[in-house]
């Protein structure tokens, strides 16, 4: 019998990616078409939800041929992809009705302020687990409800379909106007700010409180089942699993038991926690939600910490400031000296996330000196996304009770040996990047493959896991509490910078 | 003895109409002033910005010199950039071999570790980035020695220094070796460094080919190495492949 594999699609914030993995969770070949972003106002983020879709049409046949594979030697194909990005589409045609809204959008704030304004709006956090903020769909949809004329009436009667990513592909993969399943999974859903996180299931309350009609909605699943079959694309290739990219992360790395944690280093970078099958509401100021729910097991619950600006303040050194031509080369400049000369940046480009949760907030470059050089701020960038690591795992473990003892890593900056080495520094645990570094995809393909059997259960991917680089701590604990109190000061001064207009 | 190849003779002519310009040009502009047809200069444009020579204005769409120009000498691939670029193919390695992998280039006449994955059997292992390894002892350094001709230049005419009795420590036996090198295109080492451990290695290649690192595994000399002691053919087609998928990725054609 030929080998079979497994393909995940990440639908992602710049790209979409095709990984073929074999039985071993080793990659065989990968395929990446980036997708124009729209920015048609400031704080207004699109993407073409149908150029994503060509996007697929075009690399998964890629991914096939590079790998020298059959259609039928795939056994299933699993779906990782952005959060919270919300769409809204005509069943009967397929045509988006405006672009896909993106999870960095903050056209939403004055909606968000209006509805938090209300009696009912303490309800929102006890009921789905997320604070109300800009960052989840529910309020995208019901702008959306708003905006377009006509679209409401339309909603009701079902003829207009909401999704986030995973549900727009599953939708066009399976058939699209002609049949295709409108579903989505626990992951997915819990971030829409509509799903109750204990029944697992859409909340009346919730859908009245942001105005939403429930005939537009995507039925809830389990993040791991066969949800159909694909008819176009891949043809007769199983569907096993969608995931928000950083459930799946948490899925590749195998954190399987309470306690185990990995933090996602990209654009924004993304620390979750297991927390196992009962939800643990923050305090701290972190996100409650769906970890993964395998076929009919009840779901197992995360603590998150998203933290919205790291890679992103990279790529403005490379693009806003041009100090440097590719991302990697910050390494190099900031190698160029040893420390960060008294230097801080504090990347509160569009407010501040976990843990403090202030969209007033705005980005502040403190303690400069005509001693710094562009390596000094090198290293205060890449040094910004070590401290707001610890500021996150001191929150995760006053929320959870534990003590992090060792940090999981991935994602593109995990290639950064001087940022991992930062990292171990400020957090003084170790700093483990596993064999695979492409988390999101392989946990998309862990979950398709577990679905169809190509796996056999969680110990077995568990034993697929291996360190391909540890960074020890090594900082003199002095000159640790110094800098974090250096930082907590540079944070502080971001706060209340944005003022009400008068 | 073949004539001058005309495509390179245009090419160098707008570099130095580049070059001369006080701001930047368009491809009309070049077209005009060489007496090429519109056509041929941007081909000759667009290959010339494909390797970094030119640069063109994402707004005006006109063409000035490009950064890489002024690096000539100097290495033109960022070694992290070249560890951002390797570092799936290096974990898939890993997995396939079972042995350790690492990328190195040249620095001063030795081998600069850019990237080291652990052998997969999760093991206590110190990560070696940064670290410095003799060229005539790897077999990483004698990939980078064999395809990079101006890197033997810091060793000198003298006998080189002997890690283990298997060393080559006379110039002209490591100008044998790195000649069969050359001819089958990849490199390996047995006990040459230490004794019990072996490795092989093969070249990264960048555009047009030019040599900008290597990648390797190394390990214990009964798992890399066969009954006889030669390198293990499997393993071979392992580090090969790899070295071909972050060249292909580098960009390198035929590779």
């Amino acid at each position: 019998m030929a080998t079979r594999y497994v393909m995940s699609i990440d639908q992602g914030t710049t790209s979409t990616r095709c990984i073929i993995f074999d039985q071993q969770g080793r990659l065989v070949s990968v395929t990446q078409r980036e997708h124009r972003q729209h920015f048609p106002q400031p704080g207004w983020v699109e993407h073409d939800a149908v150029e994503i879709w060509r996007n697929l049409e075009r690399i998964a046949p890629e991914a096939l041929k590079q790998a020298g594979v059959g259609l039928e030697q795939v056994a299933a194909i699993g779906i990782a992809n952005q959060r919270e990005t919300t769409l809204v589409w005509d069943r009967h045609t397929g045509a988006p009705l405006r672009r896909a809204i993106v999870w960095q959008d903050t056209r939403t704030t004055a909606l968000v302020d209006e509805l938090a304004a209300r009696p009912e709006a303490s309800m929102v956090q006890k009921r789905c687990g997320l604070p109300l903020a800009t960052y989840f769909s529910a309020p995208r949809i019901r702008w959306l409800l708003d905006d377009v004329p006509g679209l409401r009436e339309r909603a009701e009667r079902g003829e207009v379909l909401f999704g986030t990513m995973e549900s727009w592909l599953i939708w066009n993969l399976t058939g699209g106007p002609d049949g295709g399943l409108h579903l989505t999974d626990v992951t997915n859903a819990s971030r829409t700010l509509l799903m109750d996180l204990t029944t697992l299931e859409w909340d009346d309350d919730l859908l009245d409180f942001f105005g939403v009609p429930r005939a537009m909605l995507p039925q809830i699943r389990p993040s791991t089942e066969t949800y159909g079959v694909a008819r176009t694309v891949l043809p007769g290739v199983r569907i096993g699993a969608a995931l928000g990219d950083q459930q799946a992360a948490l899925f590749g790395q195998t954190c399987f038991a309470p306690g185990e944690a990995k933090c996602t280093y990209g654009t924004g970078s993304f620390l979750l926690l297991n927390t196992g099958k009962d939800p643990v509401r923050s305090t701290h100021g972190l996100l409650t939600t769906v970890g993964y729910q395998v076929g009919a097991e009840p779901a197992v619950y995360a603590l998150e910490a998203p933290i919205a600006v790291t890679g992103a303040l990279v790529q403005w050194f490379r693009d806003g400031l041009g100090l440097i031509n590719s991302a990697p080369e910050i390494e190099t400049l900031a190698k160029t000296v040893d420390d960060n000369g008294g230097c801080y940046i504090v990347p509160a480009f569009a407010g501040l996330f976990a843990p403090h949760w202030r969209s007033e907030a705005r980005g502040v470059i403190v303690g400069l000196t005509s001693y710094i050089t562009k390596g000094h701020l090198a290293r205060a960038v890449l040094e910004a996304t070590a401290w707001q690591t610890r500021e996150v795992v001191d929150a995760m473990n006053a929320d959870s009770g534990l003590d992090l003892r060792v940090l999981k890593v991935d994602g593109g900056m995990t290639a950064d040996n001087l940022l991992m080495q930062c990292i171990a520094d400020v957090l003084d645990v170790p700093v483990v990047r596993p064999m695979v570094a492409e988390t999101v995809s392989l946990g998309a393909a862990y979950a398709a493959g577990l679905a169809v059997g190509y796996w056999p259960d969680l110990e077995g991917l568990r034993r697929n896991w291996h360190r391909a680089a540890q960074w020890l701590p090594s900082m003199d604990p002095a000159r640790r509490e110094s800098e974090y109190d250096n930082w907590r000061r540079a944070v502080e001064r971001t706060f209340g910078w944005l003022q009400p207009r008068r | 003895m073949p004539g001058p190849v005309q495509s390179i003779q245009r090419g160098a002519a707008i570099l130095r109409l580049l070059a001369r310009s006080s701001g930047k040009l368009g491809v009309g502009e070049i077209a005009t002033s060489l007496g090429l047809p519109r056509g041929t200069a941007h081909g000759l444009l667009r290959t010339l910005q494909l390797v970094g020579f030119v640069e063109q204005d994402s707004a005006t769409g006109k063409y000035q010199l490009g950064a890489a120009l002024l690096h000539l000498g100097t290495s033109y691939l960022d070694v992290n950039e070249l560890r951002s670029r390797a570092i799936n193919w290096a974990d898939a390695l890993a997995a396939r071999s079972c042995e350790s992998v690492k990328i190195g280039t040249v620095l001063d006449g030795q081998v600069l570790v850019v990237h080291h994955v652990f052998r997969p059997d999760d093991t206590l292992q110190t990560l070696d980035v940064g670290s410095l390894m003799p060229m005539h002892a790897t077999a990483l350094g004698k990939v980078l020695l064999a395809f990079d001709s101006g890197a033997g230049a810091a060793l000198g005419n003298g006998p080189l220094e002997a890690y283990t009795r298997r060393t080559i420590v006379a110039p002209k036996d490591l100008t044998r070796s790195l000649a069969g090198i050359r001819e089958v295109g990849w490199a390996a080492q047995v006990e040459e460094m230490t004794v019990g451990e072996a490795g092989i290695a093969a070249p990264i290649r960048g555009h047009g080919g030019l040599v900008v690192g290597a990648i390797g595994i190394s390990g214990a000399v009964e798992r890399i190495c066969d009954a006889k002691g030669q390198p293990n053919t499997a393993l071979v087609t392992f580090v090969r492949d790899a070295a071909r998928a972050v060249s292909r990725d580098l960009g390198a054609a035929r590779w």
